[in-house]
C-alpha cells in the first residue's frame, strides 16, 4: 500500500492556519475588553435543549445521545426527554434561586414540541440561541448548500415564533458542521456562533457572507465529556468547574478578562442525585466577587462594544 | 514478509545492569517533552490511517487540537517556567511555518527542538524511501532554517513507522529515537550504520494516554506522575533512569488541568537528586559515558538472554 507522490505536497504550509476563516492569535495578543461592573470572568451557562427522534437516519452519524438500541429504542427516548419535562425545570428552579442568567440552545423541534417549556425559558430572564432543528438533522458536507440553508432557515425562523425574535447566536447540533455552515449561519443573519472549541475569548470568524464571532465554548468542560465520556464523579466535576474559574481569575491579573463557559445537559446534570453538584458548583461561583453571570447574547454585547486592541 | 520481532534491540533484563550515574550524581534524568503539533483540517487520505474521528470538516475536533497552540501552550510553558524545566520539543515541523511565534518563544528559553513529522496528520505507513528519507531532510532543514539547531532526535509523525525508519534515522546522524518504549534505560538500537539510542519516552506518563485513553482526573495524573518519578528515583540510585513527561498543550493546558500538571512538576524538580534537562543532553552524556559499556554488557549477556535476536 504505498501512497501517492504527492502525499507529501503542502499547499497550505505558510504562516497562520491551513483555512481563511481565522487569523492564528496567540494568549500573548488578547484584546482587551472590559466585562459589566469590573468583573474580571465571564461564567455562561448554557443549557442545550435537544430532541432526539426515536426514528434517527444517523447521518453522517449519530449524535450523541442518539438512540443505540434496536428500535424501539425506548429507554434512551424516555431518558432523553426526561431531560426537557422534568432536569430542565430542576435548573430553571436553581437559575432562579440563585439569580443566575443562562442561554438555553434549543433545538426548534423542542420548540414546538413543548411550547410552554420556551415560555417558562423566556419569563426566566434567560436568552435562547438556535440550535438546529433535532438532533437527527445535521449538519454536513453531503448537503447541498440550499438543503442546509433550508435547516439553518427553518430552525430559526420557528425559534422566531415562540421569542418574538430571531436569535442572534447558533450551536449546531452536536457541532457537527459542514464547510458551508459558518458562511450560511452569517447569511441569515447569525452573530455568534459556539461550535469551535479553540479559544477561551470570542475571535473574528471570517465568512464569504459576512463575519461571525465565534465564541468559547468548552468541549471538555461540558457536562457530557466529564460525566458521561470520562466517568468522573460529580465531585471531581464540581472540582473541575471550580478550579477552572479560579485559575481563569488568577490569570485575569495579567492576562485581562477571561470567560468560562459552562455547557449544561438537563438529562446529564438535571437528575436528582447530580442537581445538588450543580447547585454547589453555582453558589460557589457566585459568591466570587470576580465573576459575572451571564447569557450568551449579553456576553457578544459586551464583547463587541468593548474590545479594544493593544497593538492596533 | 513482516517480522515477527522489530530486530531493533536485545533482551536486556533489569537487573545487575553497569551502574549509570547522571551529572552531579543524579539518579533520574529528567526531561518534558511538550508535542507542538499541527493537524491539518484536510489532509490527502493514508489508506492505514484516518486522520479525524468525524467527516471533513471535522471543525470541532480540529479546534479541540488547535487550542493547543492559540491557548494551551502559553499556560503549560508558564508552568514549565516557574518550575525551571526547559522543554525538549516534539515538533510537527510545518508549525515553523504556521506558528513562528511559539517556536522563537521555546528557542528563546533555550528549548530543543526536535521532529515529529512534517505534520500529524501525515502518517509513515506506506512510505517509500526517498518519501521517508524526504521528511528526514525536511525536518532537519526546517528546524534548523527556524532554530539554528541540528535536531538530535525522533519521533514518528502520530507515531507511525516503516521498518526502515530506525536505519534512516542513524543513517542521518540522528541520536536517538523516543519510539520505543520497552525500557527505563536508554538502550543501543540495532541499525545498519551509525548509532542510535532508544530514548525512554512516554505512553504512559502522557497526557494522550492519562487523558484520552485512561480519561483521568487531573488529580489523578498528578499522582500518576508522582508515582512514577518516585519509583524511578527510588531504583536510580542503582543505576540512573530517565523519566520523561511528554504533553499536549491541547490536553495539559486547559484550565482544569494545569494546576494539578504543576503542582506535580514542582515536586520532582524540588527533589535533590534529578538531573533537570533535554533529551539531547541526556543522548550526549550517555554516549560519551555508557554507550559502549552498556553495549558490551549487552553482548556479554546475548548468548543467556537470545530473545530478541534474529
Amino acid at each position: 500500500m504505498s501512497l501517492p507522490d504527492d502525499y507529501l505536497v503542502y499547499p497550505k504550509r505558510r504562516r497562520g492556519m491551513d483555512h481563511d476563516w481565522y487569523e492564528w492569535r496567540g494568549q500573548s495578543d488578547l484584546p482587551r475588553v472590559d466585562w459589566p461592573n469590573g468583573a474580571k470572568v465571564a461564567v455562561w451557562p448554557c443549557v442545550s435543549l435537544e430532541f432526539f427522534p426515536l426514528n434517527p437516519v444517523g447521518r453522517p452519524l449519530r449524535a450523541p445521545g442518539s438512540m443505540v438500541t434496536p428500535y424501539p429504542d425506548l429507554r434512551h427516548y424516555t431518558t432523553r426527554d426526561y431531560g426537557n419535562r422534568v432536569a430542565v425545570y430542576r435548573l430553571l428552579r436553581l437559575f432562579s434561586d440563585l439569580q443566575v442568567t443562562a442561554s438555553f440552545a434549543v433545538n426548534s423541534a423542542v420548540a414546538e414540541r413543548y411550547p410552554s417549556l420556551l415560555h417558562d425559558i423566556i419569563v426566566g430572564g434567560h436568552e435562547v440561541i438556535a440550535h438546529g432543528i433535532d438532533m437527527d438533522r445535521l449538519h454536513h458536507e453531503e448537503l447541498s448548500s440550499q438543503e442546509e440553508g433550508d435547516l439553518i432557515e427553518s430552525s430559526l425562523s420557528v425559534l422566531k415564533r415562540f421569542t418574538g425574535a430571531r436569535p442572534h447566536g447558533w450551536l449546531s447540533p452536536a457541532r457537527l458542521e459542514s464547510s458551508r455552515t459558518p458562511a450560511l449561519l452569517a447569511a441569515r443573519g447569525i452573530e455568534y456562533f459556539c461550535d469551535f472549541a479553540n479559544d477561551e475569548m470570542p475571535y473574528e470568524f471570517r465568512t464569504e457572507c459576512g463575519n461571525l464571532t465565534a465564541m468559547p465554548f468548552s468541549q471538555e468542560l461540558s457536562d457530557r465529556q466529564i460525566l458521561i465520556d470520562n466517568h468522573h464523579s460529580e465531585d471531581e466535576y464540581a472540582e473541575q468547574i471550580v478550579d477552572s474559574c479560579d485559575r481563569l481569575i488568577q490569570e485575569s491579573r495579567t492576562a485581562g478578562r477571561r470567560v468560562l463557559s459552562l455547557p449544561l445537559t438537563p438529562y446529564i446534570i438535571g437528575l436528582p442525585y447530580r442537581i445538588a453538584t450543580i447547585r454547589r458548583v453555582l453558589t460557589v461561583l457566585r459568591e466570587r466577587p470576580e465573576v459575572w453571570f451571564t447569557g450568551g447574547d449579553r456576553l457578544h454585547t459586551a464583547y463587541t462594544t468593548s474590545t479594544h486592541w493593544k497593538s492596533r | 514478509m513482516t517480522r515477527r520481532d522489530p530486530e531493533l534491540y536485545d533482551y536486556w533484563p533489569y537487573r545487575n545492569r553497569p551502574k549509570i550515574v547522571w551529572p552531579n550524581g543524579a539518579h533520574v534524568a529528567f526531561w518534558v517533552a511538550p508535542n507542538i503539533e499541527f493537524y491539518e483540517i484536510d489532509p490527502p487520505r493514508n489508506p492505514q490511517r484516518q486522520a479525524w474521528p468525524r467527516p471533513y470538516p471535522d471543525t470541532l475536533n480540529y479546534s479541540l487540537r488547535d487550542y493547543g497552540n492559540r491557548v494551551g501552550h502559553y499556560r503549560m510553558m508558564d508552568a514549565m517556567d516557574r518550575c525551571g524545566v526547559r522543554g525538549s520539543v516534539s515538533l510537527s515541523v510545518a508549525m515553523c511555518q504556521h506558528h513562528p511565534e511559539l517556536i522563537r518563544d521555546g528557542v528563546a528559553r533555550n528549548w530543543e527542538f526536535f521532529s515529529h513529522g512534517i505534520y500529524n496528520t501525515r502518517y509513515s505507513y506506506g512510505m517509500t524511501e526517498a518519501q521517508e528519507r524526504a521528511i528526514i531532510e525536511d525536518s532537519i532543514r526546517t528546524v534548523e532554517d527556524a532554530t539554528g539547531q541540528r535536531i538530535a532526535g525522533w519521533l514518528a509523525p502520530a507515531l507511525t513507522h516503516t521498518e526502515r525508519t530506525m536505519d534512516l534515522l542513524a543513517e542521518y546522524g540522528i541520536r536517538y529515537t523516543c519510539d520505543l518504549f520497552q525500557d527505563d534505560q536508554p538502550q543501543p538500537v540495532r541499525v545498519a550504520k551509525g548509532r542510535l539510542i532508544s530514548m525512554p519516552y512516554s505512553l504512559e506518563i502522557n497526557d494522550v494516554i492519562a487523558y484520552n485513553s485512561y480519561l483521568s482526573t487531573p488529580r489523578a495524573y498528578g499522582d500518576m506522575i508522582r508515582r512514577q518519578f518516585d519509583t524511578l528515583y527510588e531504583e536510580g540510585a542503582a543505576s540512573g533512569t530517565v523519566m520523561c513527561i511528554p504533553l499536549h498543550a491541547y490536553l495539559v493546558g486547559h484550565t482544569h488541568r494545569i494546576g494539578p500538571f504543576e503542582e506535580a512538576l514542582r515536586y520532582i524538580t524540588s527533589h535533590e537528586r534529578v538531573w533537570i534537562t533535554t533529551a539531547k543532553e541526556i543522548a550526549e552524556y550517555y554516549f560519551e559515558h555508557y554507550y559502549h559499556l552498556v553495549q558490551a554488557d549487552i553482548s556479554k549477556r546475548s548468548g543467556v538472554c537470545a530473545g530478541g535476536r534474529p
